[in-house]
């Protein structure tokens, strides 16, 4: 499907896809500590895929295509003095990579604020042209 | 009588094809983290020739050579991008200051000052 996109569609979009991948890294750090009684019940790594959405004469932006779930398995702990433990008193840390996240964190937020430059750009030469011959 | 594209010359179509490449910029800018994309740009000159002769533009797009592309099969380089898109709203900025010289000199013209 091809649709005319302005620069305000293209980089407004960037910006929110961007967004929803800040939303899952502050998820993703945010239960990177959490332990678990079961492997299937402990916390994995989310990471957005972005897909290219194409518009007329070489225009495109940019949507979240899905969310995919970490495939690290979640570290196994021996310490049957914790409560959640389970009968061999084994406990399942959540598979997320805290410094990884920090990096993605840093990419993320340094492209958002790419978007924004060019949303503010393209907006001030727009309305020069608004004002032209006055 | 002469037309609104004589009258403002070469800039008329020169601004219609900055805001192109603007937006194709953009559009790299806002898949910088999409995996295998192409980045894509404009021939200006090439385009420039092609409006001229009344021929559409989009035959002037092109894709650009990577200086070391990623893994991911995306091709676009932030460094290299911005650098376009400033010389882009440069020249976009240029074009306008002639248009408005233009303009200014056509009301005197017509006001007899």
């Amino acid at each position: 499907m091809t649709n005319n996109l302005s620069i305000f569609d293209i980089s407004g979009r960037a910006m929110s896809a961007h967004l929803v991948r800040l939303n899952t890294t502050a998820s993703n750090l945010a239960n990177a500590g959490t332990v678990s009684g079961s492997e299937s019940t402990a916390f994995r790594a989310m990471k957005p895929v972005f897909r290219t959405v194409m518009g007329e004469a070489g225009q495109a932006t940019v949507q979240v295509d899905r969310i995919d779930t970490s495939t690290t398995a979640p570290v196994k702990r021996y310490e049957p003095t914790h409560p959640l433990a389970d009968k061999e008193g084994n406990i399942w840390e959540a598979a997320v990579d805290s410094a990884a996240e920090m990096v993605e964190m840093l990419e993320t937020s340094r492209q958002y604020q790419n978007n924004v430059q060019v949303l503010a750009t393209a907006k001030g030469l727009l309305s020069e042209t608004l004002r032209l011959g006055q | 009588m002469p037309s609104i594209d004589s009258l403002f010359g070469i800039h008329a179509s020169a601004l219609k094809l900055r805001e192109q490449r603007m937006a194709m910029l953009a559009s790299n800018i806002a898949n910088a983290a999409t995996p295998g994309y192409k980045a894509r740009d404009i021939d200006f000159s090439a385009a420039l020739q092609m409006s001229e002769d009344g021929q559409s533009p989009e035959a002037a797009i092109r894709y650009r050579i990577p200086v070391q592309p990623s893994l991911d099969g995306n091709t676009v380089e932030l460094a290299t991008e911005q650098t376009a898109f400033a010389e882009n709203a440069l020249a976009y900025r240029s074009s306008l200051s002639f248009l408005n010289g233009r303009i200014g000199t056509i009301t005197r013209a017509l006001k007899g000052e």
